[in-house]
């Protein structure tokens, strides 16, 4: 949470000295852009209808982006190593041939769509919605948002050109590491607001100690 | 004091031992095979230097991507226009006829180059991606001599491990290290899509170091010095914008 959060701040950080995206290998204040963030820059080239320009911030927010970064890393590999060893991805997040479904998954999506509270019993076990969403952090958003940011270098890219290609240019994958960004500030906000309703206190005592406690 | 718990404490502490010795004994290989950076100290330093080690690594033999011809970004975005300071805007009026680039330090033969001189060298030109540390980036041709070629001229002395380089910009100097600065696309580069370096775009002379972000292409080059040790240059963190906050590995 404290590497997301760093990640995110110095993000934002790096992304006002240029608030424009393209698609392909280049983009410059010079070329036309897919689109532009209607938020002030750092930088006084670019033309953001303000009358300001923000303070440089890069200095400190690159290098916290890039330590921040290579923290999550590790962490998540033992993270991954251990859940692959303990049979932690198998059990508790692979959902189950008959949660995937149609009904079962519909009848979860209504549930959640109603805001309709689990029983004790269910609470305490990922939903089949959950699960799907929680794959999709650790198997897709992160690998994708570790590799379009490893294709953003100049250095990656000399050694392994392949992975800035397979995006189709080094803006693009600039791009798609914008919107998975979002999409995990979407799930980091949902999935917090889930924790609320089911009881701050307690589940966090839960997630952080790994014990649940009977009331 | 019971027995386990003196076994406890002595491996722990032939651990604790290990552990660090090990720890030096990285420190002085990655050190050795020039894998920390001159601004390595404070709260970032870790960072720094596992992506410098890690890329260092990575990139040994590696190649900045050229493109063809077709990709060449029309117009070039220069970033910033040319320096206004008396010096430049005198070499500007005369065509940078007396401009030289000074090459001392660590070398047997100090030398001072002019810019015909540098084109009277073996020609390299690429068509490499600048990409700036703000997010923007464009693709030029860059034509130039191999900075390899003209420390081959100067001739390296053994002990130098930097190219330190400088600008007629005052503060605006920076620094590599032997593996990139004797890596063939590193250049001194005079020309840009197939005429002279535009001013705003580092003419006459800029230091084009393709595997790195634009910052490190330093423009309006007028000296480069061989050395040792970066410890005496500006506060000793090995370029002007590692002073700035800016890593002094680019790579990322």
């Amino acid at each position: 949470m404290l590497c997301f959060f760093a990640l995110l701040l110095t993000g934002i950080e790096i992304l006002i000295s240029h608030p424009r995206f393209y698609w392909g290998e280049t983009g410059n204040v010079m070329s036309p852009s897919l689109f532009d963030l209607p938020i002030p820059a750092s930088r006084g080239g670019i033309k953001t209808g303000y009358g300001f320009v923000l303070p440089d911030q890069n200095g400190w927010s690159r290098a916290l982006h890039f330590q921040a970064g290579w923290a999550l890393v590790l962490t998540g590999i033992l993270y991954a190593a251990s859940s692959f060893l303990t049979g932690h991805f198998r059990k508790d997040l692979l959902p189950s041939r008959a949660d995937l479904s149609w009904p079962v998954l519909s009848k979860a999506i209504a549930d959640h769509l109603r805001f309709k509270r689990p029983s004790e019993t269910e609470a305490w076990s990922y939903n089949v919605l959950q699960r799907l969403a929680y794959m999709g952090v650790i198997f897709v958003l992160f690998p994708l948002i570790i590799w379009t940011g490893l294709a953003m270098s100049p250095a990656v890219a000399s050694a392994l050109p392949f992975t800035v290609t397979a995006f189709g240019g080094q803006q693009s994958a600039r791009t798609i590491h914008f919107f998975v960004t979002l999409s995990l500030v979407l799930f980091v906000l949902v999935h917090v607001m889930m924790v609320i309703l089911a009881g701050f206190r307690n589940r966090m005592r839960a997630m952080i100690t790994g014990r649940v406690s009977a009331k | 004091m019971s027995n386990p718990s003196r076994r406890k404490l002595i491996t722990t502490g032939l651990a604790a031992t290990a552990s660090v010795s090990g720890l030096a004994v990285a420190a002085r290989l990655a050190d050795e095979y020039g894998l920390i950076p001159p601004d390595s100290g404070g709260v970032y330093g870790p960072g720094r230097t596992l992506t410098l080690a890690a890329q260092r690594l990575l990139t040994q033999n590696s190649m900045a991507r050229e493109f063809p011809r077709s990709l060449i970004s029309n117009p070039p975005n220069a970033n910033g226009k040319p320096p206004k300071i008396a010096e430049f805007q005198r070499h500007l009026a005369t065509g940078f006829a007396d401009w030289r680039l000074i090459v001392d330090g660590m070398v047997a033969r100090p030398a001072s180059f002019s810019v015909a001189e540098l084109r009277s060298y073996p020609t390299r030109s690429q068509i490499t991606h600048l990409a700036c540390e703000e997010g923007w980036s464009f693709i030029g041709e860059w034509i130039g001599v191999p900075l390899s070629h003209v420390l081959k001229v100067v001739g390296v002395l053994p002990q130098a491990k930097f190219v330190v380089y400088f600008s007629v910009q005052p503060g605006w100097w920076d620094s590599v290290d032997m593996a990139d600065a004797l890596h063939p696309q590193t250049l001194v580069t005079y020309g840009m899509n197939g005429g002279d370096l535009p001013a705003g775009h580092g003419g006459p002379l800029r230091l084009r170091v393709p595997r790195q972000l634009g910052y490190k292409s330093v423009k309006y080059i007028t000296r480069l010095t061989l050395t040792d040790s970066l410890k005496g240059f500006g506060k000793g963190m090995g370029s002007g914008a590692s002073e700035a906050g800016y890593s002094w590995y680019s790579g990322i």
